[in-house]
């Protein structure tokens, strides 16, 4: 048996959101990941953010594609709707339930085999089509199921555990990303959760397909000397250029958020995000400058993280297709059939 | 000439022409006309896959009897493509008319003594009365109609008609086609006795009628099924489906007051992603389709394998095109009947639903869904380029306001307040289809969806009985599937017969002029028409009732013999192929010929 349920013990005295809910009603089953994995620092991530926005349980679904990341929906929020698809087609699932019910907050995670190789072309278009979603890779530069071998983000030169030197360039996620197009593109670490909770916030609120590229570290396969994904790698190379913080809707935004580089961002539900530039020289507004930016540090080694593009001006795939607003699963039968007089009425052009 | 004095009502006219020209709205003029004149009709496109300047024909049948099947014969043969007139002069048949463009000289020694041959300077006259030179290029082809009105004997007024019908918002259009039509049908009385042997003559009444593809019928079927999600990857011949399915959504689905779209069709990156999308969709509870082809077929099969294992309604529309790989796009075939019975790796099976005309396609395509959803499974609806590109004349459609969907065993907020616990996968009622709930209801419905293993409650598993038991009561669904498929369709001969004839699909039209054919040579069979798989009861007894069961179909390998073999290997050795598979429509004849070729053969023996 490998998979077990997580006693559900509410504890007197535990705090709880708006909707009455405690962050162990964010929870799911118990991980079955490595001990020490990074992913399980990103679900942890995920459950704090979730349950700190008050969010719904029912409303939420949880998708993901195959491999160790796409595990880990099984691992938080139970009362959410799951959906393991196969491997790199996460994307094809998200776009289908959010058109058959626009009113679902879809969380998809993938990891870098899965939307960096098999899943490529679907990681492009759900960008293109501009999904309502979170796009989480948990991204480690390794394949951990079938026992280490390189994926198409690792960095050239890096090394396998082997000893391998990748040749190849690799893939950049947010990079790729904000070149094709995204309307929000970020990057965290898994071990930076002060950092990571507040951009999984953000990318929730955000009216389009947010992108979230978190670097995490796989003990087992990528942990190394040589490795450019391991912990110490990113500890000491992991570089700031914004923090960003989510505001609800009706909270008071004090005048002294506004000090210093620090400014509002408004999303269409009434929230805002806050951000920071921690880099004055960094503008997340302007592709062209973000681009710029990555690869002038991608040169030096740096990994640029924090909330690196965002536009929430751009038109989502419903704004696109003019879809009602009523979820079109729960549109009534009689609102979708013409009626036999209708058929009637179209067949005089047929004869 | 003798042959062709029975010809009233019961001729082929066959239309080489180059694509790209605006012959199609020619053809559809004269195709319509004879429809309005009460005659049975259908029209045939061969065409390549290619946008402009190759060689493309359209073949009317006319009977006044209602065959609507291809027959190998060409009455009548109009060659403007002078690529291609070697090929056409050849194919008339003895007896025969064939009509060309005598502007021009043709070489002499392409010639025939037994057809008759007639020139009409097409060019020379469109050059004299036109002074645009696109306009000369189509109204030749409108010439043409002009022409075979006078020898044809087509009602002039029904083509008036329908000119001034066609271009009602544009008055100018219908002086100039109708100035082209005078020219030629003035040009044929004057030059030629008119009308031919081989000719109409206004019969019945077909206002009960409609002409219409099989396409523009799924496409309708799938908005009066209350689909509202379509995705799909452009694919030849499929495309008329999603064509059809936006058009009648723009008519009938645009919220009144705001504007706003009731449906919402993607075009996806490819046919791995639309398979994924149309899974999403169904998952959330929307009615969510995809039509292709066979090369669209192979590409989804992995989504199909986990619709299947993971039990989640899809409705898959393969309009069958000629394979193997790219094959012949435009041509047509029942080659994808094997792959869609056991699409994707493991074991699997999948419901298909076989169409045999644009009336059944517009019912099966309301009838998947209704399947779909009661088996939470992936149901196939199987037409083809026959079928779905073609012109056919059917009974007019129609729709019983009654009709409620059947959207399966769906647990909502109300039936789970009621429940302890609620589980998956549990075959509660011993049909083997289990209870879903759809995401955005209620936290206590919340479960897993996994294509890896799982057990019955949903969860990861890797024990082996826990594994089986979900795929054995899968086996207990196909059985429940059994029961809710439409009925093949049986037709008795009036002698007593041992002998019998299976076929499905686009194949029936050419059985049911066979089995007549074949009647008066003494030769009585009864026919079983296949409308699904997997194949109900009295499949089985029609097997087992005969002592030779002809199985016609058009692929090579004789794929449905192949799955009746499958079900009752008992009688494997009374199944006989009747094989067409060249990529055109089957003809009667290829069934005549096999049947009796088979029976002088058997009294050999």
């Amino acid at each position: 048996m490998t998979f077990m349920a997580r006693p559900n013990i509410q504890l007197p005295g535990q705090k709880l959101n708006e909707i009455g809910l405690s962050l162990r009603d964010y929870e799911g089953a118990l991980s079955t990941l490595c001990a020490g994995c990074g992913h399980d620092s990103i679900t942890a991530a995920l459950v704090q953010a979730l349950w700190e926005m008050s969010l719904p349980p029912e409303m939420l679904i949880k998708m993901s594609g195959i491999g160790c990341s796409s595990k880990t929906p099984a691992y938080f929020v139970h009362g959410a709707h799951g959906f393991n698809s196969v491997h790199g087609r996460m994307p094809s699932i998200a776009t289908g339930a959010l058109a058959g019910n626009r009113d679902l907050i879809g969380i998809g995670v993938s990891g870098d085999g899965d939307s960096l190789s098999i899943g490529f072309g679907q990681f492009g278009h759900v960008i293109r089509r501009n999904v309502n979603m979170l796009y989480l890779i948990e991204n480690n530069g390794v394949y951990g199921l079938t026992k280490g071998q390189f994926s198409a983000s690792a960095d050239a030169g890096s090394t396998s555990k082997k000893g391998e030197v990748n040749q190849m360039q690799n893939i950049n996620a947010v990079a790729t990303a904000i070149s094709m197009g995204a309307s929000f593109v970020g990057r965290g670490f898994s071990g930076d959760r002060d950092q990571l909770v507040p951009l999984i916030k953000s990318a929730i609120a955000h009216p389009g397909c947010a992108v979230l590229d978190v670097i995490s570290p796989c003990v087992t396969f990528n942990d190394h000397e040589g490795s450019t994904k391991s912990y110490a790698y990113m500890r000491e190379h992991k570089l700031r250029a914004t923090e960003a913080d989510l505001v609800p809707p009706r909270a008071e935004i004090k005048a002294s958020y506004y000090a210093g580089d620090t400014y509002p961002v408004r999303m269409h539900d009434g929230s805002t995000i806050l951000l920071k530039k921690v880099d004055p020289d960094y503008d997340p507004t302007r592709r062209n400058n973000a681009l710029g930016y990555l690869e002038r540090h991608r040169r030096h080694g740096e990994i640029v993280t924090g909330l690196l593009f965002i536009d929430q001006n751009v038109p989502d795939m419903h704004e696109q297709s003019r879809t009602v607003a009523m979820p079109l699963k729960n549109m009534r039968y009689e609102d979708l059939n013409p009626g036999s007089e209708a058929l009637v009425e179209l067949q005089r052009g047929m004869k | 000439m003798n042959d062709m004095q029975s010809r009233i009502n019961d001729f082929v006219l066959k239309i080489g022409t180059v694509n790209g020209t605006g012959s199609a709205s020619a053809n559809g003029l004269l195709m319509k006309a004879l429809f309005r004149m009460g005659i049975p009709v259908t029209g045939k496109n061969l065409f390549p896959s290619n946008i402009q300047g190759l060689p493309t024909w359209y073949e009317v049948r006319a009977n006044h009897k209602g065959y609507m099947s291809r027959c190998s014969r060409v009455d009548v043969m109009v060659a403007m493509n002078i690529q291609t007139y070697q090929k056409d002069l050849a194919e008339v048949s003895p007896g025969g008319f064939l009509i060309y463009d005598s502007t021009w000289p043709r070489e002499k020694d392409l010639n025939r003594h037994d057809i008759t041959v007639l020139g009409v300077p097409l060019s020379k006259m469109c050059n004299e009365n036109f002074s645009v030179a696109r306009v000369r290029i189509l109204m030749k082809n409108v010439m043409y109609v002009g022409v075979l009105a006078a020898l044809l004997n087509i009602d002039l007024e029904v083509i008036k008609k329908l000119l001034q019908e066609t271009f009602a918002s544009k008055p100018k259009l219908i002086d100039a086609n109708l100035k082209a039509i005078m020219l030629g049908y003035e040009y044929a009385q004057d030059n030629f006795t008119c009308p031919l042997p081989a000719r109409a003559e206004t019969m019945g009444d077909n206002s009960g009628n409609i002409l219409i593809n099989g396409n523009e019928a799924i496409g309708l079927g799938c908005v009066y099924a209350g689909a509202t999600v379509g995705a799909w990857y452009p694919i030849t011949p499929s495309t008329g489906v999603m064509d059809s399915f936006s058009a009648y959504c723009e008519r009938f689905r645009v919220d009144p007051e705001t504007g706003d779209l009731r449906y919402c069709i993607i075009q996806a990156e490819d046919e791995l992603a639309a398979a994924g999308m149309i899974v999403g969709a169904n998952w959330v509870g929307a009615r969510a389709f995809t039509p292709t082809s066979g090369p669209g077929i192979s590409l989804m099969s992995e989504f199909i394998g986990f619709a299947y294992y993971a039990e989640i309604p899809t409705v898959f529309v393969d309009v069958q095109r000629v394979g193997p790989s790219t094959g012949m796009p435009t041509r047509t075939q029942q080659c994808d009947t094997l792959m869609c019975a056991y699409a994707s790796h493991g074991d699997t099976r999948h419901p298909i639903l076989f169409p045999a005309n644009p009336n059944e396609c517009f019912e099966m395509a309301v009838n998947s869904f209704d399947l779909a959803e009661r088996l939470q499974t992936p149901v196939f609806l199987l037409s083809d380029l026959d079928i779905g590109m073609n012109d056919w004349m059917v009974p007019e459609l129609e729709w019983d306001d009654s009709f409620t969907p059947d959207r399966g065993k769906v647990l909502g907020p109300e039936e789970l307040a009621e429940m302890d616990r609620f589980v998956r996968y549990f075959d509660v009622d011993g049909d083997g289809i289990p209870y879903r709930t759809l995401p955005g209801e209620d936290p206590k419905g919340a479960y897993f969806t996994r294509g890896s293993g799982h057990n019955k409650y949903g969860g990861y598993t890797e024990d082996s009985d826990e594994y089986q038991e979900i795929v054995d009561r899968l086996l207990v669904k196909w059985d429940t599937a059994k029961t809710l498929v439409p009925d093949a369709v049986l037709s008795r001969s009036s002698k007593e017969t041992k002998l019998g004839v299976i076929a499905y699909g686009s194949s029936d039209g050419a059985v049911i002029e066979a089995r007549d054919r074949l009647a008066e040579l003494g030769i009585h069979v009864n026919y079983l028409r296949i409308r699904a798989f997997p194949f109900s009861a009295e499949v089985l007894d029609f097997l087992h009732e005969h002592q030779t069961i002809y199985v016609v179909e058009q692929n090579r390998d004789a794929q449905m013999k192949s799955l009746l073999m499958l079900e009752a290997n008992d009688i494997a050795d009374r199944l006989v192929p009747i094989l067409h598979y060249n990529g055109m429509p089957i003809p009667s004849e290829c069934v005549v010929t096999g049947i009796t070729q088979h029976q002088a053969g058997e009294a050999a023996a």
